[in-house]
């Protein structure tokens, strides 16, 4: 079998502040197969955007990588000295992030950062680079490339500057696309427009995705399969119909549940009480106890490991086989 | 970009005639010139005289209009106590003035940017530490403590420079320099630091907030996410949307340069116009203090114009701003 694009093993990363260390990510691990869009869901502060920076290598101090392995096509990269990690970004992961309208260097033209970063990562003359950049622009549906190539990012709308940034996270092929809520800032008709754009990329190219979002719609929509991040922990990851139709872990019921349907008959939507631990103060045992409904004795000391459930992975003692009577007891 | 350009001109032009009337009032107000010329035997008859050819028994009105006139040409009248005229006098110091003012902010740009961008990338290095601390000292000794403090390192301790003058000058044309011999360069490196010290510690400073900034920007993270070199991101991308406001702080504290150059040519008896200026201060000559003013309202307004053009050339989001409005 051919190495996944993407490989993370038991990922940890660290915070460290003046009084403690926070944990933002506790031992994660997943995969993204060629061509497959993974999204990522999970409240703020769940550790999507921390996972993404992470695979690009892109943690600042205080933050650093305290454990685990990432593998890009079967190569470790998390341990890389900073010259070569600055040569798979951009060339083989490219990254998308959340707010286009300050992602572009408001100085310069859209053409030249895009030229700039082509031949920072290709041996292309100038020229050349400049044709592949009107390409580019014309292949993520920017309108008169040849004209707008001179164009700076203030002369923009929001939809189109962010598909600019898309142009230049894909410009040396990547193997792994990382979009760190691509559409939150955008309008809901360009978030469409937006969504598609990555979809058909991934699709031509063959590129893994690796979608960052709160929003479950464009999850459904998007991806092949879905990991819910609650504290820095996967809670369940599996193929997103299963994940969408019939969630396993708790949390996830309650993120599933708290999406209105049209087709839905006419009652409240599920809210999940409480709000996600800070990080200064993640509870023992599953980091999700004190806000859920099946909660027993296990979740308060013992952290749940992922079970595997059918094509769904789930970290959840309410789905370990071993000690039913607990799941009896919370039923009764 | 060409009615925005009209625009700011006039503005130059209204703050001139405001600066204009102020320095006639001048005249009006600093006592009798006439006293100042003459000793004290002379006759009435002599002083009225005196009084009639220095025009200064017209109407006020008509002193003015005749003072805006002249000044417009850049005719200034005769000094009361060098007996030449103000414009000759000026002319002949502003060489000295514009030279150690251009080099102290050359010295204060080139330093303060650098060790600007130095400790907001090397934010925990010892070395930037020590420009933090420096800048402190910088920024809070007056200037001719600092003057006579070099002074008394280089030139009396060690003797390696001089402690006062302008060295041998060369002339081309109406203008002397100093920077084509050995002893006028020497002579300006302790004006030179004297002078610009304030400014590098300003800069520097705000080369570094700024610098610290933009580095936080989403437009950097996405610079590195996308594999460009350090270089490219530090020198290329933030280093530029740095300079936009420093352009603004060092432009105008060019005007603040010449303006304070008063001190520094006092402390190293540099035969600039702000010595002229103390010079004329002592002895009540109002028409080299009412021309200084003026001359030194014009460069500051020429200034203030230039660097908002400057903006334009750097920051292309100004540029369709004015477009739209004018």
């Amino acid at each position: 079998m051919t190495n996944p694009v993407l490989s993370v093993r038991n990922l940890e990363v660290e915070f460290h502040t003046r009084r403690s260390v926070l944990h933002a990510i506790n031992g994660i691990s997943f995969d993204i197969a060629k061509g497959e869009v993974l999204g990522v869901v999970g409240e703020s502060g769940a550790g999507k955007s921390v996972t993404g920076l992470a695979v690009i290598g892109l943690i600042d101090p205080p933050g650093r990588i305290a454990g685990g392995e990432i593998y890009l096509s079967g190569m470790r990269i998390d341990h890389l000295p900073p010259e070569e990690i600055r040569r798979i970004r951009g060339k083989r992961i490219g990254m998308i992030f959340q707010d286009p309208l300050t992602s572009l260097n408001p100085l310069y033209r859209i053409g030249d950062q895009i030229i700039e970063t082509i031949r920072t990562h290709t041996n292309l003359t100038e020229t050349a680079a400049r044709k592949r950049a009107i390409d580019l622009l014309a292949e993520v549906g920017i309108p008169a490339p040849e004209k707008r190539i001179d164009a700076y990012p203030h002369e923009f709308s929001g939809g189109m500057r962010q598909r600019v940034v898309i142009a230049l996270a894909i410009c040396a092929e990547p193997e792994l696309i990382i979009a760190d809520e691509p559409t939150t800032a955008l309008d809901v008709s360009v978030q469409a427009q937006i969504i598609s754009l990555i979809k058909r990329l991934g699709r031509d190219h063959g590129t893994a995705v690796m979608l960052v979002t709160h929003d479950m719609g464009v999850i459904a929509e998007t991806s092949d399969r879905v990991a819910v991040m609650y504290s820095g922990r996967i809670a369940e990851i599996g193929p997103v119909q299963d994940v969408v139709q019939n969630p396993l872990h708790p949390y996830a019921k309650g993120l599933m549940g708290a999406i209105p349907t049209l087709a839905g008959e006419d009652k409240r939507l599920v809210q999940i009480p409480g709000s996600m631990p800070r990080l200064s103060a993640i509870p023992q045992g599953c980091p999700f106890n004190p806000r859920c409904g099946f909660v027993f004795d296990r979740c308060r000391v013992e952290r749940p490991e992922p079970i595997v459930r059918g094509t769904q992975a789930v970290a959840c003692h309410l789905y370990d086989t071993a000690p039913k009577e607990a799941v009896k007891e919370t039923a009764a | 970009m060409l009615a925005f350009t009209l625009r700011r001109a006039i503005q130059a032009i209204g703050v001139m005639i405001a600066v204009g009337i102020i320095s006639f009032s001048m005249f009006r107000f600093a006592g009798d010139p006439v006293n100042q010329i003459v000793s004290l035997d002379t006759s009435f008859a002599e002083r009225a005289e005196i009084r009639k050819s220095l025009g200064l028994d017209d109407a006020v009105p008509i002193q003015f209009l005749r003072y805006f006139a002249n000044a417009a040409q850049f005719k200034f009248g005769v000094s009361y106590q060098f007996r030449q005229p103000v414009s000759n006098l000026l002319m002949e110091r502003m060489p000295a003035t514009l030279e150690l003012a251009i080099c102290a902010t050359i010295f204060a740009m080139v330093f303060g940017i650098l060790m600007g961008v130095y400790s907001a990338l090397r934010r925990d290095s010892a070395l930037a530490k020590i420009f933090q601390a420096v800048s402190l000292i910088g920024i809070s000794l007056p200037t001719f403590l600092i003057g006579i403090l070099l002074i008394y390192l280089f030139s009396v301790t060690l003797g390696w420079l001089p402690s006062f003058g302008r060295g041998e000058v060369v002339r081309l044309g109406w203008w002397t320099t100093g920077l084509l011999t050995l002893s006028g360069l020497k002579a300006l490196i302790l004006p030179s630091i004297t002078l610009g010290l304030f400014q590098l510690t300003l800069i520097m400073r705000l080369v570094r907030a700024e610098m610290l900034e933009v580095l936080r920007t989403d437009y950097i993270r996405f610079a590195r996410a996308r594999g460009l070199t350090t270089r490219a991101v530090h020198f290329g991308h933030a280093l530029k949307n740095t300079l936009v406001p420093v352009i603004t702080v060092a432009g105008l504290q060019f005007g603040s340069v010449i303006a304070f150059a008063i001190i520094t040519e006092t402390v190293f008896q540099w035969p600039g116009m702000g010595l002229l200026f103390v010079q004329a201060v002592q002895n009540v000559d109002i028409p080299i203090m009412a021309a200084y003013l003026l001359m030194v309202s014009l460069i500051f307004v020429t200034i203030n114009l230039v660097v908002d053009l400057l903006y334009t050339i750097v920051d292309p989001r100004l540029r369709s701003t004015i477009s739209r409005a004018a």
